[in-house]
């Protein structure tokens, strides 16, 4: 028995195993997640091994001479403290840095992704449409930042919604609806082709049912 | 001391990303660059620190031998056989001439991850069609405007995803058939919809992000 036919019988218990959760919670099932969890662990902690301590402690840090990068190597020492009761506040020092880290770069990269460049599109799109002269962007465009300046004005919570105000952000929220159901409704066929690849393994590679 | 050297280490880590998004020269930029290795450096601790702890509570489980003990005895096998063979074919590539990763085609752990991981994850994702189906079943209600709305872009989007829809609206022209209601959807009230709570998350993320770095927001150190 070849290896990939080894591996297609593994891969097709397990998917069987999980799908037995749909008729209910059971042993096989639980087992299943159990590797799940188990190799999903193991996975992570190998790839950030060799990709990040390995990659740019070892082969830059050490192999490199660029000593400065020890300072990672001794908060990620301290972080592990967190395994012990006695010494886990040491752990707060990693974790201060991490969370200063990630706010001050998710401060910028959402100032500069999420808030600029969408207004810029915004207005962008509007004044390009206008120019090249579709009248099928040219209303696109116009729903679409009137939707998004009434969006904006629903998440306003300091000035009380009320009059044209209220009025505003009530058609925002319905934009904010029409996301919502558009967001889910791909979601679901996001899922639903998932489902259909696991089938499609299931009765293509694993029965050979179809080719 | 406990509180205070925290407070400093954030202020000091978020002040260098921000000074130097506005100010990328040295020593700023540099400091960003080392940040970023040292952040690099952290997320494989972190990692590791979620591993461990994972571990320490499944052997405690065991060693107990409490409610579905066996559970954790296959956590920890499926843990050190991924970790002993992701381990092995790395060590094997650095011998390798050229030297070659260790998820490379053909590895062992290749094999793992094709044959174990991606049909565990991907089964995992795609249960949840049938709970997403069955929530939508009880929650899509046309009760008021709103929920009506939310129900025909959802109903209009999935429908205009999959080749029936085109089939049911086959009467009317290409242009106006339910895919295109579909693309016009997802090209315009959806984009706006989106576009504002994208600027909204990114207005909260930038005023927590202050608080966070001013120290004016500490709840992470509360216990101490």
């Amino acid at each position: 028995m070849g290896e990939s036919v080894i591996g297609a019988w593994i891969a097709a218990f397990l998917t069987l195993g999980i799908l037995t959760f749909l008729y209910k919670d059971n042993v096989i099932y639980k087992i299943s997640e159990a590797i799940f969890i188990g190799v999903s662990a193991g996975y992570w902690f190998i790839t950030l091994f060799w990709d990040n301590l390995y990659r740019k402690f070892w082969v830059v840090g050490i192999e490199g001479g660029q000593w400065e990068l020890w300072g990672g190597i001794i908060l990620g020492v301290m972080m592990l403290c967190r395994l012990s009761r006695k010494i886990g506040w040491i752990a707060r020092w990693p974790m201060s840095f991490i969370i200063g880290a990630v706010a001050g770069l998710y401060m910028m990269l959402y100032f500069t992704s999420n808030a600029m460049v969408q207004i810029r599109s915004t207005i962008s799109n509007l004044t390009e449409s206008v120019n090249v002269g579709d009248p099928y962007y040219i209303i696109g465009n116009i729903v679409v930042a009137a939707g998004t300046f009434s969006g904006l004005v629903y998440f306003y919570f300091s000035k009380e919604h009320k009059g044209v105000f209220g009025a505003t952000a009530k058609v925002g929220i319905w934009f904010i609806m029409v996301t919502f159901g558009a967001a889910f409704g791909y979601t679901v066929m996001s899922r639903m082709s998932l489902l259909i690849g696991r089938i499609d393994f299931l009765l293509s590679d694993w029965l050979k049912l179809i080719s | 001391m406990k509180r205070e050297i925290p407070l400093i280490i954030t202020f000091i880590a978020g002040t260098v990303f921000v000074v130097a998004y506005f100010v990328p020269h040295s020593p700023f930029n540099r400091a960003e660059s080392l940040f970023n290795d040292w952040f690099a450096i952290l997320a494989a601790f972190a990692i590791w620190l979620g591993a461990l702890n994972l571990l320490k509570i499944c052997a405690l489980k065991v060693s107990r031998r409490s409610k579905d003990w066996y559970l954790g005895f296959v956590i920890i096998v499926g843990f050190f056989v991924t970790v002993a063979v992701g381990a092995y074919d790395g060590v094997v590539g650095l011998s390798n001439v050229p030297a070659t990763a260790f998820r490379d085609p053909g590895t062992n752990f290749d094999w793992i991850y094709r044959n174990v991981y991606t049909p565990l994850s991907a089964t995992m994702f795609a249960m949840l069609a049938f709970f997403v189906a069955s929530a939508s079943y009880r929650a899509f209600r046309a009760r008021n405007f709103q929920a009506t709305l939310l129900l025909l872009a959802g109903f209009l989007v999935m429908l205009g995803r999959v080749p029936v829809g085109d089939l049911i609206t086959g009467f009317l022209p290409p242009a106006y058939q339910m895919s295109q209601w579909a693309t016009w959807i997802m090209d315009f009230p959806q984009t706006a919809g989106q576009r504002a709570i994208m600027i909204g998350i990114a207005l909260g993320i930038i005023s927590t992000s202050l608080r966070v770095i001013l120290g004016i927001e500490r709840s992470r150190l509360e216990g101490e």
